[in-house]
């Protein structure tokens, strides 16, 4: 199976509702293999006229109580970021998959691509924290596709898949669970009705900060609006109920950090040079250490699975002890992951960067990682 | 570890035998697989090829760079993908669209799309050179490709299939290998 239909089977394990796209390589297959099973299993499958409708229409459809999903590349998730601001602000969970290719504009369509993980992280205006996962096979891409939608709906929080034109389009084994074996996260929903349907929308017990979700139809009198809002979820000016809310819109991530974040780790243990990849290059990586190990280098692979938030206590502790260690980050990109390893460990990693179209061979990682281990 | 790169243009089902081949290994040989494609921003026509890598253990980079089989059944994509293919790997060549170069030691060749024509079906002149590629380089067992195939294409063009892939698997029983 390819990536592309593994991360649409594995948004339908995670009980899709609503799908709404506009198709665009390398991503189109997700949303073609939806158009035909999400009707299969009684949901619903919308094409767009665009990316901003594409993003606006799913936000809409999780608030009426459906997971719902969008599939895209970097041009259409520029168009979708304006509403990703809204989803955040509303804190409307729902997943939104990136099949990166060359950027930036309409770049290389067909080729791939790990540019837009910094717009990921802030491509809408404003200070707010989200959740990144980066897919490494199309296995994997099931797995998280899962993981996103329990994810979004725990933190009620937009969920970004950044996958890869490789990881996408290439063909592995994929092992679906039976369905019994499959279970799903429950939003936080509000007790049965009781009343005339008034309750504070936004309120929070301050322990998790995530606040419950009114669906729409069951009732309660739910505000939702992009302006700053209070706990009733009215529009406020008051600098200080906006700075309470930006901070726990930040906080509910940052402060939970500890249960989203993942990362792989290859043979770290005793490593001297630490190699930090992610995506398709990981795989790159991770024969490039193998190869490092057969010349008596001690290398090891770090592969962040969360991009956001950044596994930057594990490459802190990394990097604690006698000997110094270093670090080699190899990307898509011209090193926008290179900059978060260096915010962590405090001097720039050494870098193999490319703006994309192809995969960086082992070989061109092996060579970086024996000069930085020298 | 094996690596395989099925090359010709579009409209020819490379892409179907890489799948099939992906298939016999993984879900029937036991063995990991991983396919990609490269393809340009044409719809069809154009060059278009299917690489596998065939492993016991699980494969890490999954691209091909320098395959140890190449299946070419098209001209150009001899030209083109020739020079990749690893010193002492088998070339497969579909004899009837590719002309291989007087320096061309030692090759396997079949006319895979005039025997599909012959039995009335041209469109499966891949599957007959699949039928070519496994006796020849038995990178999946016959068994697994058959049972690929079965659970691959469309019910009612199984037995066609078969009788195709069973048509080049014979080819290759009685083909020398070509020399010059």
């Amino acid at each position: 199976m390819s990536g592309d239909h593994a991360c649409a089977e594995g948004s339908l394990a995670a009980g899709l509702g609503f799908f709404a796209g506009y198709p665009i390589t390398p991503s189109t297959e997700i949303a073609e293999h939806l158009a035909i099973r999400l009707s299969q299993v009684g949901g619903t499958f919308a094409q767009m006229e665009d990316e901003l409708g594409s993003m606006a229409a799913i936000v809409g459809a999780s608030v009426a109580g459906a997971r719902s999903m969008t599939a895209t590349s970097g041009p259409g998730f520029s168009l979708m970021m304006e509403n990703v601001g809204l989803a955040v602000m509303m804190e409307v969970p729902c997943v939104v998959v990136n099949v990166q290719r060359g950027s930036p504009s309409t770049g290389l369509p067909t080729a791939v691509g790990q540019a837009d993980v910094m717009q990921a992280r802030w491509g809408s205006h404003g200070d707010y924290a989200i959740v990144a996962y980066s897919p490494a096979s199309p296995q994997e891409f099931f797995d998280l596709t899962l993981r996103a939608f329990d994810t979004a709906d725990t933190y009620r929080v937009p969920v970004f898949l950044m996958a890869d034109e490789v990881v996408g389009h290439m063909t592995e084994r994929v092992v679906i669970p039976p369905a019994s074996r499959i279970t799903r996260v429950q939003r936080k929903r509000l007790p049965r009705l009781k009343g005339n349907g008034r309750f504070l929308s936004f309120h929070t017990n301050g322990k998790d900060l995530v606040p419950a979700l009114a669906h729409a139809g069951e009732g309660y009198r739910a505000h939702f609006t992009s302006l700053t809002h209070d706990e009733r979820g009215y529009p406020t000016n008051s600098p200080d109920v906006h700075d309470r809310l930006v901070r726990r819109l930040v906080n509910k991530i940052k402060l939970n950090a500890g249960r989203i974040v993942e990362a792989e780790e290859y043979r770290l243990k005793d490593a001297e040079v630490v190699v930090v990849a992610y995506g398709c290059m990981s795989r790159s990586a991770r024969r490039a250490v193998d190869m490092a190990r057969e010349k008596g280098i001690r290398a090891g692979l770090l592969r962040p699975v969360t991009l956001w938030p950044f596994p930057e206590s594990r490459l802190r502790e990394l990097d604690k002890g006698k000997k110094k260690k270093a670090f080699v980050v190899a990307e898509l990109n011209l090193g926008q992951m290179a900059r978060e390893v260096e915010r962590c460990i405090g001097r720039p990693p050494a870098t193999l960067t490319h703006a994309g179209g192809k995969v960086l061979e082992p070989e061109a990682v092996l060579e970086v990682l024996a000069e930085a281990g020298r | 570890m094996v690596e395989i790169r099925f090359a010709g243009y579009g409209g020819q089902g490379i892409a179907l035998m890489g799948v099939l081949t992906g298939r016999a290994a993984t879900l029937f040989d036991g063995k990991e697989a991983v396919l990609t494609q490269t393809y340009g921003p044409e719809a069809r026509g154009g060059a278009s090829n299917a690489d596998v890598i065939l492993s016991d253990k699980a494969i890490d980079f999954p691209l091909v760079t320098r395959p140890n089989i190449l299946v070419a059944m098209f001209q150009e994509a001899y030209r083109r993908f020739r020079p990749d293919l690893k010193a002492g790997g088998v070339l497969v060549l579909d004899e009837a669209l590719v002309k291989p170069e007087e320096k061309e030691r030692s090759f396997h060749s079949i006319p895979a799309t005039r025997l599909a024509e012959e039995m009335g079906l041209k469109i499966a002149a891949n599957v007959v050179m699949l039928g070519f590629f496994v006796r020849i380089t038995g990178a999946v067992t016959k068994r697994a490709m058959e049972e690929a195939i079965r659970k691959t294409v469309k019910p009612k063009v199984v037995e066609l299939n078969l009788k195709a892939f069973d048509a080049g698997f014979r080819w290759a029983e009685k083909a020398p290998v070509g020399t010059k």
